[in-house]
């Protein structure tokens, strides 16, 4: 499979009942990119995600991962490829000890148990839970079952990684150490990253491109520097801009400063402030 | 804390008494179930009306219980509480068996009676004899001990998906449980068609909490076996630890202990 590309052309999805949770929905995710799907509650953000690894199949148009069609024929190359991290991770963390459960996903990828143990004990390491490995995941709080399941996904070394709701119900610590975690893998350029969020926040502080949904359809699509500053647009979705974008509007409306660097962190808020709202 | 509260957190303190480190926890795990089955299929199968036979048997429980640290104050807790059960379940020998079967001094004790402290004294044996167990080994540990042993992968998955989310039902009960105790006054919202609905609704979440559950283990490669990372080693200790209580067991199977030692004391006296 070349390159961890996302390709979704046309794609179509509605439940058994009737509801329709997609419609015609195209984007493209290039490798080592960082895309934030963004949308109000009953968006299609998780039924979107579903489909990266064939939880759901299309009902029309095409996913493509790497080239390779979402089918029921590849579906064992797909999810190699797409990591999925569960928003809630009692659904994910089923094994009796958090060792055997990070172990889990390369076992089954046919390694041997010392290659699978030393991907484990890796990868947990990279999500900084060493030392959780014989945790029982009934006794652990949210944000160590969070580390523990993106350590289960990570060691699976795959090209792509969906996180559903990355940061949900964490508290501000644990919530800033899963975006440091997400940043990191950002930045090593080595994965595909989809974020499925309503917290724009986050997705303005990780993603380099942002697609809004709206009942099922791509509303817009962009970086997010574009769009969170088009307050209609989020607006129109049932979103609100992000916080640093509501104080930067204010400030420039206030004092009339150059809106031009559109900062969307509070470290690059900061740096506009000191430049004196310059561009 | 609620019962259901309770008996989560007893569950819990048998999993983390499992962690400890003892020559009996550190036994393999197929050492301790084998040893374990031969125990429960000995104790299981004496006559309807043996009781002083048993007795013997508590030996296994106590040496492990004693070499495996464990507080003996948590497990007669748990004995008792489960206990009701073996009632139950004898409770009725005395009015259905009433042939006298043997005398203390002058009072006839039934058939029935004697059924049913032999119920009790198994129910005694048996149960404390798995708390150890698990107690030792850990629930997880006894599934792979089964695993290794042959017990066909689909059940051993079962088990240890039922152990996992044992918990989080428990916690989803007690949410549900406590919302309705917040909302409901007097006698009012208390009924059994409140209970229904909350099962009803139990049911559901558990079945929706499957369907995700199933989708993460496809994600991470499942085929239908659960592949377990942990290595086992069955050393001489492991082989003289499950023939020696075996060996053991059998022969205080076979031959009444308490009878013998009975004849030999008072063989000595006399």
């Amino acid at each position: 499979m070349s390159h961890h590309t996302i390709d979704v052309t046309g794609l179509g999805f509605s439940y058994p009942d009737g509801t329709a949770a997609l419609e015609d929905v195209s984007f493209h995710i290039g490798h080592g990119e960082s895309v934030a799907i963004v949308g109000a509650n009953g968006a299609g953000k998780s039924t979107l995600l579903m489909h990266l690894n064939g939880f759901l199949m299309p009902a029309r148009g095409t996913v493509n991962i790497g080239g390779t069609p979402v089918a029921k024929g590849t579906l064992a190359d797909i999810r190699k490829t797409v990591g999925m991290v569960f928003q809630d991770p009692d659904d994910q963390l089923f094994m009796p000890s958090v060792f055997e459960d990070v172990a889990f996903g390369p076992m089954n990828l046919g390694q041997s148990p010392a290659e699978a143990r030393q991907a484990a004990l890796d990868a947990l390491e990279a999500v900084g839970a060493s030392g959780l490995e014989q945790k029982i995941p009934a006794y652990m709080s949210g944000g160590e079952k969070r580390l523990a399941a993106i350590a289960g996904v990570l060691a699976m070394r795959p090209e792509v990684i969906a996180f559903d709701e990355p940061t949900s119900d964490l508290d501000p610590v644990h919530a800033a150490r899963v975006e440091g975690l997400v940043g990191e893998l950002r930045r090593q350029g080595e994965y595909g990253l989809v974020l499925s969020t309503h917290d724009l926040d986050l997705a303005a502080r990780i993603a380099d491109r942002v697609v809004l949904l709206k009942e099922g359809s791509i509303i817009a699509e962009g970086p997010p520097r574009e769009l969170f500053y088009d307050v209609d647009l989020l607006k129109g979705v049932g979103l609100i801009e992000p916080r640093v974008v509501r104080l930067w509007r204010e400030l420039c409306r206030r004092t009339g400063r150059d809106p031009g660097p559109r900062p969307l962190t509070e470290t690059e808020f900061v740096a506009a402030l000191a430049d004196g709202g310059r561009a | 804390m609620s019962k259901l509260e309770e008996g989560l957190y007893d569950l819990g303190r048998l999993d983390r008494l499992a962690f400890l480190d003892t020559p009996v926890h550190r036994l393999d795990p197929r050492a301790k179930v084998v040893t374990t089955l031969v125990y429960l299929v000995c104790v299981v199968s004496f006559g309807k009306y043996d009781v002083l036979p048993m007795l013997p048997f508590v030996l296994y429980p106590v040496v492990l219980a004693a070499d495996g640290a464990l507080p003996l104050g948590f497990l007669a807790r748990k004995l008792i509480a489960v206990a009701p059960f073996a009632v139950l379940v004898g409770i009725f020998n005395p009015a259905l068996d009433r042939e006298v079967l043997l005398h203390l001094g002058s009072l006839g004790i039934s058939g029935g009676w004697v059924s049913f402290v032999s119920i009790l004294v198994r129910f005694f044996l048996t149960t404390i004899a798995a708390l150890v167990l698990i107690a030792t080994t850990s629930f997880s540990g006894v599934c792979v001990g089964l695993r290794r042993l042959g017990v066909p992968d689909v059940m051993v998955t079962q088990l240890l998906l039922l152990y996992r989310y044992i918990f989080v039902l428990g916690e989803e009960t007690m949410r549900m449980a406590r919302a309705r105790a917040l909302r409901s006054f007097d006698d009012r919202g208390m009924g059994l068609a409140v209970y229904g609905q909350i099962l009803g609704h139990l049911l559901l979440r558990t079945y929706a909490r499957a369907g995700r559950l199933y989708q993460a283990m496809l994600a991470r490669g499942f085929d239908g076996e659960v592949r377990i990372v942990r290595a086992l080693r069955f050393t001489w200790r492991d082989v003289a630890f499950t023939s020696g209580w075996s060996a053991l067991f059998v022969v205080m199977r076979v031959y009444n202990v308490p009878l013998l030692l009975g004849r030999f004391m008072t063989g000595l006296i006399s």
